[in-house]
């Protein structure tokens, strides 16, 4: 067992059906030095109603894995094989047209800076319209109306005489429920949240989380929670895909994952969370940093790093294999890892 | 609103003062005009008495003086060469710059705004390249060799549009127009691509996206009012320049506007026509401007605000 000062939600609950479905979803990024993989091979899925969370350090392809899920991508980047299934529909494959009609209703994407993200120009009011005027068809009264049912229900105070307000008028707890309201505004399958609460304190953080809880729950949603906070996890999640260097180490439930990670990197991870007990002992840290993404290494990309080394990691890239029910890791010692 | 015209009526006034102090004595340095409009053999009695007449042989700062009682009285003194109110003259003249400037600026907008957001769509895109080449040629020709070459091709090899004048409807505004346009083109193209370049890759257009609105809603809805502050500061600046009287291209193609009465004043040494153009144009620049500043309020709530302030 580790010792982790992290809140394990243990509970189990039925689980829905397959709402997204990613599998072997490799991602290209073009550079002038030539063409580096940034995300390499990933799978995982997400059912109605439970948090799937994708955890890494920043460059672990985490980001890039969502936003080619929203079909976001900048221009110089290419999903160069895999699936990813939306209600059993292939994203990739999918014409503009109908991509456009599924951005909304089917999938959507809640953003980490709320107020870049929101129309500086515009009223909070039309751009909360906007996916009814899209979508439905609404009218310019009826969008509007829609809207400030959508203020309400994310607990925006006074929505009726807010809704004609401006992003820049709104805090930063408060534009970041917009944010939300505006995603979940046509209830879709999947919601992704990118890193939803880095930019906001603790105190907002809980209640922006608590809020995606209940809208999860309210219109039975697939959460994809990206993010690189190991207690926002523990809280939130149902289940956690670990992710280094573009590649998923471990996936599984997060009870499982956090205390028995088979691992070394999720060991790691787990080890290094200042816990109050330890007070005043060192803190515990992963030496060396992740690889450059033109040097991942062929084999285990986790080689370098790894207390648990030996030859065969420097020569064979180990599969990501089942350790336990529903739980996987991809390391040749996965066994030694929690011990 | 009242309080904000208030105040920039206010600082304006001395910008005003100063400008029109400075045409009118630089004027009289050009030298005295009694010699251009007496001929060789008047005697020297007649000079004085026509020196005398127009105020001439007072010190500049007693004309100076004159001229500035003149102001509250709408009395902007009288041409000589015409025996015209220079105000008159000048009132007559501007309506011709007004809509060649006009005319130009819708032109020029309509285009750099098609050009650029086309240009900005794709970056680094074949279409983006020739926007920008053409824009970039456009933005350095300079418009006197772009008038006579378009004289030269159109009107002398080819004879379909006027050399010059106002008298032959539409056709004699193709040349004024087109020549004028060239320039704010090419320089409101670059702008507005530059703008939409970085308008469309902000965080709240990937939103917009996210949304399921369509490339054409992107651009139209989302990113282009963003970007249009910079093009609105830019089309600004063109539009001073163009309703102070294109001076090269008015004369090139005789337009009867401010900006060749300004130079045919110069060289007549008409200083109170001069003075009244300079004045015209400098309050109507005072006018462009208040409205540039009410356009950045229309487009963003963040400079109402600060304009409440």
């Amino acid at each position: 067992m580790t010792a982790t000062s992290l809140d394990l939600d243990g509970a189990t609950r039925p689980r829905g059906d397959v709402a997204l479905d990613v599998e072997n979803l490799s991602v290209d990024i073009r550079t002038p030095f030539g063409t580096v993989r940034a995300v390499d091979s990933v799978s995982f899925t997400a059912r109605r109603g439970e948090t799937v969370a994708l955890l890494g350090e920043s460059g672990c392809g985490k980001s890039l894995t969502a936003t080619s899920i929203v079909g976001l991508v900048d221009p110089v980047v290419d999903i160069a094989d895999g699936a990813i299934r939306l209600d059993g529909e292939d994203l990739i494959g999918m014409s503009p047209k109908r991509r456009r009609a599924a951005a909304g209703p089917e999938l959507a994407i809640v953003f980490q800076d709320a107020l870049t993200a929101l129309n500086p120009v515009y009223t909070v009011g039309t751009q909360l319209a906007e996916p009814f005027r899209i979508h439905r068809g609404l009218s310019r009264k009826e969008a509007r109306a829609e809207a400030i049912r959508l203020m309400e229900r994310v607990g925006i105070p006074e929505p009726e005489s807010r809704v004609d307000s401006y992003p820049h008028q709104f805090s930063g707890g408060m534009r970041q429920r917009l944010l939300i309201a505006i995603a979940v505004a046509l209830s879709p399958a999947v919601l992704l949240a990118d890193e939803p609460t880095t930019a906001l304190d603790v105190t907002v953080q809980a209640q922006i989380m608590k809020l995606l809880r209940d809208l999860r729950e309210e219109r039975d949603m697939a959460v994809v929670l990206i993010t690189h906070d190991l207690a926002l996890v523990a809280e939130q999640a149902d289940r956690v895909v670990v992710m280094y260097a573009g590649n998923v180490v471990e996936s599984g439930p997060v009870d499982a994952v956090f205390s028995t990670p088979k691992h070394p990197y999720t060991k790691g991870l787990l080890e290094s969370v200042p816990v109050a007990a330890e007070r005043g002992a060192d803190l515990k840290s992963i030496g060396g940093a992740p690889p450059e993404l033109s040097a991942i290494p062929s084999a285990c990309v986790y080689q370098d790093r790894c207390p648990l080394v030996r030859d065969i990691c420097r020569t064979d890239r180990p599969p990501l294999r089942e350790v336990a029910e529903d739980h996987a890791a991809a390391c040749h010692f996965s066994e030694e890892v929690s011990r | 609103m009242l309080y904000f015209l208030r105040r920039r009526s206010l600082t304006s006034l001395l910008p005003l003062l100063f400008v029109l102090v400075g045409v009118f004595v630089l004027a009289r340095l050009t030298g005295d005009p009694t010699s251009l409009y007496l001929p060789e053999s008047a005697t020297a009695e007649q000079r004085r008495a026509f020196a005398a007449s127009h105020g001439f042989d007072d010190p500049v700062w007693k004309q100076l003086l004159h001229y500035l009682q003149g102001i509250p009285h709408l009395d902007f003194g009288t041409s000589l060469r015409t025996g015209q109110t220079a105000a008159s003259m000048a009132l007559r003249a501007f309506p011709n710059t007004l809509q060649l400037a006009f005319a130009t600026m819708l032109i020029s907008v309509v285009v750099a705004v098609v050009l650029g957001s086309w240009a900005a769509y794709r970056p680094n895109s074949l279409a983006d390249r020739i926007s920008s080449l053409l824009s970039m040629t456009a933005g350095s020709v300079p418009d006197f060799w772009f008038a006579i070459m378009g004289v030269w091709i159109f009107a002398v090899i080819l004879g379909v549009l006027p050399t010059s004048g106002t008298d032959n409807g539409l056709l004699s505004w193709v040349l004024p127009v087109v020549t004028l346009c060239v320039r704010p083109i090419g320089v409101l193209t670059q702008v507005v691509r530059g703008a939409m370049v970085s308008a469309l890759s902000a965080p709240y257009v990937r939103l917009a996206r996210s949304k399921g609105a369509t490339d054409v809603r992107l651009v139209t809805h989302h990113a282009l009012r963003n970007a249009a502050a910079p093009a609105l500061t830019v089309a600004g600046d063109l539009a001073v320049g163009l309703i102070n009287g294109a001076v090269v291209v008015e004369t090139i193609f005789g337009w009867p506007g401010i900006g060749k009465l300004m130079i045919d004043s110069i060289l007549q040494r008409d200083f109170a026509v001069l003075q009244a153009c300079v004045l015209l144009t400098a309050l109507s620049i005072f006018v462009l401007n208040i409205l540039i500043d009410l356009g950045y309020a229309l487009l963003d709530a963040r400079v109402r605000e600060t304009v409440k302030a």
